[in-house]
């Protein structure tokens, strides 16, 4: 298996889900808060990951504005569930040593007095390892 | 009635008044919430990935502390909820998951997903009713415009939520009468508020917040109530000053006439 094979099934297994269910409607995209700060939409996000286009991926915005709300997973006609994807190229990325989106120092930064303790841990589990 | 409660870290720092106007709630209604002896931070999202098993391994603790004592676990953050049910779930339909954290956990018995995990609305809705709570209320909130965001959380995925329809909720609703106010339907009352993207992208959360508040006055709202610290700390960036955001257990506390003591 080529490099750009291996890390396609990678993301397969990460994300549990299965990418050429996908009828490419458009409609995860359509469903999405954040798909117009997007580089890589949720519809075309699926179709690369299908495509073995993972290494394209890795660094885009998309892996960070993902706000995981589930509203392309419930929308999906076909229960292809978007949100997995992004999730498993996420990982693929911050499981790498020195990639973390996140640096615990950045976040005194980040503080204002109302922000709950939810905000940072949820980020935190997002955005690094 | 008893459940036994995981009330969650955000619970006793940033909305302690989330949990306060809870538990004088639960009490005026003879509602025992009994916290589990030890629980630890849910992590605040659910662990999507099929290969995380360590991230799971504390809400199958709280999940298996429940069964243990033979109760129902109640929830209030809308994010402990949705992390604690998604959790169970997997316990109870993914054998791999399954049999890996029980590996970890190495616990008397096995934990396979026996517990109910029952968010403090469904608690009113289905163990109290809320035509017993709108006996119970002693200040009705006559005429007081309400609208309900709903979030992602409570209701997302609903075939492992199952706790209203993901697209017409109506169980804030329900509540929101059985208090005596107004209900205020608005289209993005089940939409996204920005949630953790807050601490990174400000920009981006703010500009959520704001559209989802501007649509909840547009529809005639005077309040908005919700049971997510982190979308309360998101509508309140996007709120002006005549949209004070809720939890929705300050209301019931008001309305309960236990308010006063609670904050």
């Amino acid at each position: 298996m080529n490099e750009r094979e291996t890390l396609k099934q990678t993301v397969l297994a990460i994300a549990g889900a299965n990418p050429r269910k996908c009828m490419k409607c458009g409609k995860c995209t359509g469903a999405c808060p954040a798909f117009d700060e997007m580089e890589v939409p949720p519809h075309r996000f699926v179709s690369m990951v299908e495509e073995g286009r993972v290494e394209e991926l890795l660094g885009t915005r998309s892996l960070w504005l993902c706000l995981t709300c589930f509203a392309c997973v419930e929308r999906c006609p076909r229960g292809v569930v978007p949100a997995r994807f992004i999730e498993a190229v996420r990982l693929v990325q911050v499981r790498c040593q020195g990639q973390n989106h996140l640096k615990a120092e950045q976040i005194p930064d980040a503080l204002d007095e109302e922000l709950p303790q939810q905000a940072i841990v949820s980020a935190f589990r997002k955005y690094s390892k | 009635m008893t459940f036994s409660y995981y009330p969650g870290c955000t619970l006793r720092t940033k909305a302690v008044q989330l949990d306060s106007f809870a538990r004088k709630s639960a009490e005026a209604l003879g509602v025992h919430m009994q916290e589990l002896d030890e629980w630890q931070c849910c992590g605040g999202v659910y662990p999507l990935a099929k290969d995380e098993i360590a991230t799971k391994l504390s809400s199958v603790r709280a999940l298996a502390a429940a069964r243990d004592r033979g109760q129902e676990l109640l929830t209030l953050c809308a994010a402990c909820h949705n992390v604690l049910k998604r959790v169970n779930h997997d316990m109870q339909t993914d054998e791999t998951i399954c049999d890996r954290a029980n590996r970890y956990l190495q616990l008397p018995e096995p934990y396979r997903g026996e517990t109910t995990v029952l968010h403090y609305l469904e608690m009113l809705r289905d163990r109290v009713g809320f035509d017993r709570l709108k006996e119970q209320v002693k200040n009705p909130l006559t005429g007081m415009k309400v609208a309900a965001y709903y979030g992602c959380l409570l209701l997302r995925p609903s075939n492992v939520m199952a706790f209203d329809d993901p697209e017409n909720p109506t169980i804030l609703e329900d509540f929101i009468r059985a208090i005596g106010a107004t209900p205020v339907v608005f289209p993005y009352r089940n939409e996204c508020c920005g949630g953790y993207v807050t601490l990174q992208k400000k920009e981006f959360a703010d500009s959520r917040a704001a559209l989802l508040c501007r649509s909840a006055a547009e529809a005639g709202a005077e309040a908005v109530i919700t049971a997510c610290p982190l979308c309360l700390y998101n509508l309140q960036r996007g709120a002006d000053e005549n949209l004070p955001i809720y939890y929705f257990t300050q209301l019931l506390a008001r309305a309960l006439g236990v308010e006063e003591e609670a904050a």
